[in-house]
């Protein structure tokens, strides 16, 4: 049974903004699955849609085979959300704010002081849990919101976005939790858009982009997608002119770092001879951007030249 | 949700609303008590021993049952008022939103927290008002019903007034312009026999009149109005508050996209 199953989500705004336009979305238990788009192409409405923040205009959303139309208060409870925005009252104290949320669950209070105290440990928060939510760091709020939505140990666990403005220490030590959390049973939906996160972190992945689904496979099956990749060169010394590399399109040269397109399939090792043939030496070499960043770029652009042909 | 879970999400809300007001009780607590030891002083002692009797009693007397009864309709109103529309603006009331609690179970929570602020204002005024005069009450049945039916009515009134607020500013527009002058022409300071007909008619489309009337009938067995008819005045206003309240809250308004 898939942990969520949307058919024909349909989001259209007061205003007549359509933010969704029918996605047709399945993610399986046990999950780590991304869900990525440009800002304003309908992640976050498609995840409120979901936890009932926005009501949606049409379609049929079943969360572990609930359907959330018949019974949104059992699905509810198999959910657990982590938003963009802090939304939690800045003038409560952190252990309050956690219990309280299982309050909401009906969770008995002794047994929401133990989840609070597993969590906040976790989430090394349980130092900070009797000061006020206001004077932690943008970081350890971030971790609050992740412990109020486990109090309930949800099977399915939705982040929008856990990650943005937390530095990479942080990143890092929230990456192997949620990695923890999604060995022990839990799904994970995350939308980010650090797209190393979603390539180190998630097995598929989603593109959503001006409220449809542009893509839905799994990572490696999009990585393989990936024709040609930019490469850039570190040289020892920088060049007078642009050189002539064949086959091999050089993207750009400015003093002493080259930029060149290799096509998959080809062999980095011809890509040095023809460097050795010119006497250009290359002290490093890195990909110019993230591999499923240069995709998802790809992609989008795709997308939008299809609307604009279908326009016309 | 089981009926135990719903038990504990109902005293979640409860308890969160409480702690909420006597987090801050220097500004939910002190505030209503100062303002009515400086009534009773002024109102009551002062220019009330220049008045005489009024209703049959004296002034002070007359006063106290109204002052409380201003207390509690103010600070119910304030506390719904101000407690949900901060959920709201810091948008933690998200937190109930995206959990099981069902609807009826959210706003019941909220009120209750609102009714027991304004109990709780309402029974210091009315320690405090010991100290200024006697209270002999008539009918404690009539004065607890009165005065937690009121509470009731006008949390409410505060619920509604929160789900419409955009701002702060909002929040405050109505307890200025409807309810302060709703509550000073509700009979608090006076008898309203000592109107001429056509302002004593017009007093009766006051809602306040009536829960002001009933408590003094409660604590000194007065009234200007019938006191069946307060009651069932009453009810019916919590009834239409109440299923008002509630399709406000199905519906989403000014808390779902």
């Amino acid at each position: 049974m898939p942990a969520l199953s949307i058919r024909q989500l349909k989001k259209t705004y007061d205003n007549g903004f359509e933010a969704l336009k029918g996605v047709d979305l399945d993610v399986e238990e046990g999950d780590f699955f991304a869900l990525l788009g440009p800002n304003g192409a309908g992640k976050s409405t498609l995840i409120s849609s979901l936890c009932s923040l926005a009501v949606k205009s049409a379609g049929q959303v079943k969360i572990f085979g609930i359907d959330i139309d018949e019974s949104f208060s059992k699905a509810k409870k198999q959910i657990g959300v982590v938003p963009q925005e802090f939304n939690f009252s800045q003038f409560e104290k952190v252990l309050d704010i956690v219990v309280t949320q299982a309050g909401f669950y009906g969770i008995p209070r002794p047994l929401a002081l133990e989840r609070a105290e597993k969590y906040l440990r976790k989430l090394g928060l349980w130092e900070k849990r009797n000061e006020r939510s206001r004077l932690l760091s943008g970081g350890m709020k971030r971790r609050l919101m992740i412990a109020r939505a486990l109090v309930h140990e949800p099977k399915l666990l939705i982040l929008d976005e856990p990650t943005a403005g937390v530095d990479i220490e942080l990143r890092r030590s929230m990456w192997d939790f949620l990695e923890e959390i999604n060995a022990a049973g839990t799904t994970i939906i995350l939308t980010t858009h650090y797209l190393e996160e979603a390539e180190s972190l998630c097995r598929n992945i989603a593109i959503i982009d001006h409220g449809e689904l542009v893509q839905n496979t799994s990572i490696k099956d999009l990585l393989a997608q990936l024709n040609q990749e930019t490469f850039v060169l570190d040289l020892t010394r920088p060049l007078d002119k642009t050189p002539d590399l064949g086959k091999y399109r050089v993207v750009a040269c400015e003093g002493a770092n080259l930029e060149i397109e290799v096509m998959k399939g080809d062999s980095l090792n011809d890509v040095f001879a023809e460097l050795e043939k010119q006497q250009i030496e290359v002290t490093s070499m890195r990909n110019k951007v993230n591999r499923l960043e240069e995709l998802f770029m790809r992609l989008l652009n795709e997308h939008d030249e299809q609307a604009v042909e279908g326009a016309a | 949700m089981e009926p135990r879970e719903i038990l504990i999400a109902f005293n979640t809300i409860v308890v969160r609303e409480i702690r909420r007001f006597m987090r801050i009780w220097v500004q939910t607590l002190i505030p209503p008590v100062i303002t009515m030891a400086l009534y009773f002083v002024i109102f009551g002692a002062l220019i009330g021993s220049r008045i005489g009797e009024m209703g049959g009693y004296d002034y002070m007397q007359f006063v106290v049952p109204g002052l409380i009864m201003m207390s509690v309709i103010t600070n119910s109103y304030a506390n719904v008022v101000s407690s949900f529309f901060s959920t709201k603006f810091q948008r933690n009331i998200e937190e109930l939103l995206v959990s099981p609690v069902p609807d009826m179970v959210i706003l019941l929570g909220v009120v209750i927290g609102g009714v027991v602020r304004g109990l709780m204002v309402g029974a210091l005024v009315t320690v405090l008002s010991l100290f200024f005069t006697e209270l002999n009450v008539a009918n404690w049945f009539v004065m607890i019903a009165i005065v937690f039916l009121t509470a009731l009515l006008f949390s409410l009134a505060g619920f509604i007034n929160a789900i419409y607020a955009q701002s702060f500013d909002d929040i405050s527009i109505i307890p200025t312009f409807v309810l302060t002058p709703l509550t000073y022409l509700g009979g608090v300071f006076y008898s309203i026999s000592l109107l001429p007909e056509f302002w004593q008619n017009v007093s009766m489309l006051n809602p306040v009149l009536y829960m002001v009337n009933t408590f003094r009938y409660g604590v000194l067995g007065v009234s200007d109005i019938n006191i069946v008819t307060a009651f069932v005045m009453i009810m019916v206003f919590i009834v239409i508050a109440f299923a008002y309240s509630l399709s406000l809250l199905k519906s989403g308004k000014g808390l779902r996209n």
